[in-house]
């Protein structure tokens, strides 16, 4: 728990955060150039998809984004309601618009792919149901955290609601074993070893990393902002009540 | 177990002396349901193959309408903070008004259903399996409903906040309501939906008055 609380101060957190910052943009402009390099020319075409399945680099990270997006919510959710450390709220509200975005990219991607491939833009496939409703909970988080004039309870209510949303995302996961649903199963992360070609997963994984760093560094540059933004109110509330 | 039979009485006894106010639930019900032969036409097959799936819906937002009251006046007028403070823990607290308000929004709703199952044409194979589905899905309507009603309270825009938490996960319950009457209707089976339906009510029985509770909490502080 001691190293848990290290970071409680947000003045030792802001160091480090400017510390990670420019690293997380190093990453992501590098790994964003050399994935979207591969996947555009290094990567063959899909035999039977032809050039359209490129749009899986963006789709797949994206989609993994936006659950693990609502995994860091709901655990950061959580540390927040049983250890009260001040940054867990912080970034579990840094994390939803984020996550929100990469949701909306997965099903605006996908709907782009399904229109040539499945002949339609949208099924209501249990894959593509129970993202769409990831989609309404983190809208729903948001506007519960915008709904209170009192941050402190709009930070607990979201943390409790974060918490009961969480069971979408075991949902989503298996979904497509579960159902015998129009979007094919898992093919990256399976037992017995990926299903995909080393020549699509590289771009694959490079595009991961890619937006994963893009998310911790928009993360940092979230967080330094809140972190800022209260602290200015705090000296104003000073000004006024000493002044 | 005395103090919870007391707590859902107490609810019970305002809820009728207000009178109209636990009916009007029913007649939005009623009024949600009979707007769809207008809108989609009044040609038998069309309505009844339409039928369980309006019912659900309109059961569910009229479940949604009542939820906002099932804290918000006891928050009001601060008694909510008394319960808070008797021996009586919170989460029973929590069950108990959830047993209330299923008894006078969910139960109503089943009473109402089959007469509006013949005015949507529904097959009458499927009428068991509707009241059957609804007493197991409107249970766990009202139990996911009070997280959401306790995390609001206090807030602005109460009311459209509510339906903007709760109806996404109301959907699992829709789903296989829904596809439980279609079944029956169908010819199909129909009891594993049912059974689907159970384990949702007995799940949200077990976990959904923790979180309830703990809304309540932060909200009381």
């Amino acid at each position: 728990m001691a190293d848990l609380h290290r970071f409680a101060n947000p003045t030792r957190f802001l160091k480090l955060a400017g510390i990670i910052q420019p690293w997380a943009l190093a990453v992501f402009l590098l790994s964003i150039t050399v994935g979207l390099y591969m996947a555009f020319f290094t990567a063959p075409a899909d035999y039977q998809q032809g050039e359209s399945a490129r749009i899986m680099y963006v789709h797949v990270p994206a989609a993994w984004m936006a659950m693990f997006c609502y995994t860091v919510m709901a655990v950061a959710s959580a540390v927040s309601l049983i250890w009260k450390h001040p940054l867990a709220d912080v970034s579990a509200r840094a994390t939803a618009p984020i996550g929100a975005a990469f949701t909306f990219l997965s099903l605006a991607t996908g709907s782009l792919w399904g229109k040539p491939m499945w002949g339609t833009w949208w099924v209501w496939d249990a894959r593509l149901t129970s993202v769409l409703v990831l989609l309404f909970l983190y809208i729903g988080y948001m506007a519960l955290q915008g709904a209170f004039d009192d941050r402190v309870r709009a930070a607990k209510a979201s943390a409790i609601l974060a918490l009961v949303g969480f069971v979408n995302v075991p949902i989503i996961k298996f979904s497509v074993d579960w159902w015998n649903t129009l979007h094919q199963p898992a093919s990256v992360i399976k037992m017995g070893g990926s299903s995909i070609h080393p020549s699509m997963l590289w771009p694959l994984l490079i595009m991961a990393i890619a937006f994963k760093a893009y998310y911790v560094w928009v993360l940092m540059v979230r967080m330094r902002q809140e972190l800022v933004a209260n602290k200015v109110r705090i000296l104003r509330l000073k000004q006024v009540h000493g002044g | 177990m005395k103090q919870f039979v007391f707590l859902v009485r107490r609810d019970l006894n305002l809820a009728f002396r207000q009178g109209m106010d636990s009916l009007l639930v029913v007649v939005f019900f009623i009024i949600a349901v009979v707007l769809f032969p207008f809108g989609v036409g009044p040609e038998p097959g069309t309505l009844a193959r339409i039928a369980a799936g309006v019912i659900w819906v309109a059961a569910l937002l009229s479940t949604m309408l009542s939820l906002e009251r099932l804290f918000q006046i006891d928050y009001d007028d601060g008694s909510l903070e008394l319960l808070a403070l008797s021996s009586l823990p919170l989460e029973v607290t929590v069950l108990a008004k959830v047993t209330a308000h299923w008894i006078t929004s969910g139960l109503p709703l089943i009473v109402a259903a089959p007469v509006l199952a013949v005015l949507m044409q529904m097959d009458s194979d499927g009428f068991m399996v509707l009241i059957v589905a609804l007493l197991l899905g409107t249970p766990s309507l009202s139990l996911i409903g009070a997280i959401g009603a306790a995390l609001i309270l206090g807030s602005r825009r109460g009311g459209v906040l509510l339906s903007l938490l709760v109806l996404p996960l109301y959907i699992p319950v829709l789903i296989f309501g829904v596809s439980a009457v279609d079944g029956a209707i169908g010819g199909y089976e129909f009891k594993a939906q049912l059974l689907i339906l159970g384990g949702f009510f007995i799940g949200t029985l077990a976990l959904a008055p923790w979180a309830g509770a703990g809304g309540l909490r932060q909200a009381l502080e």
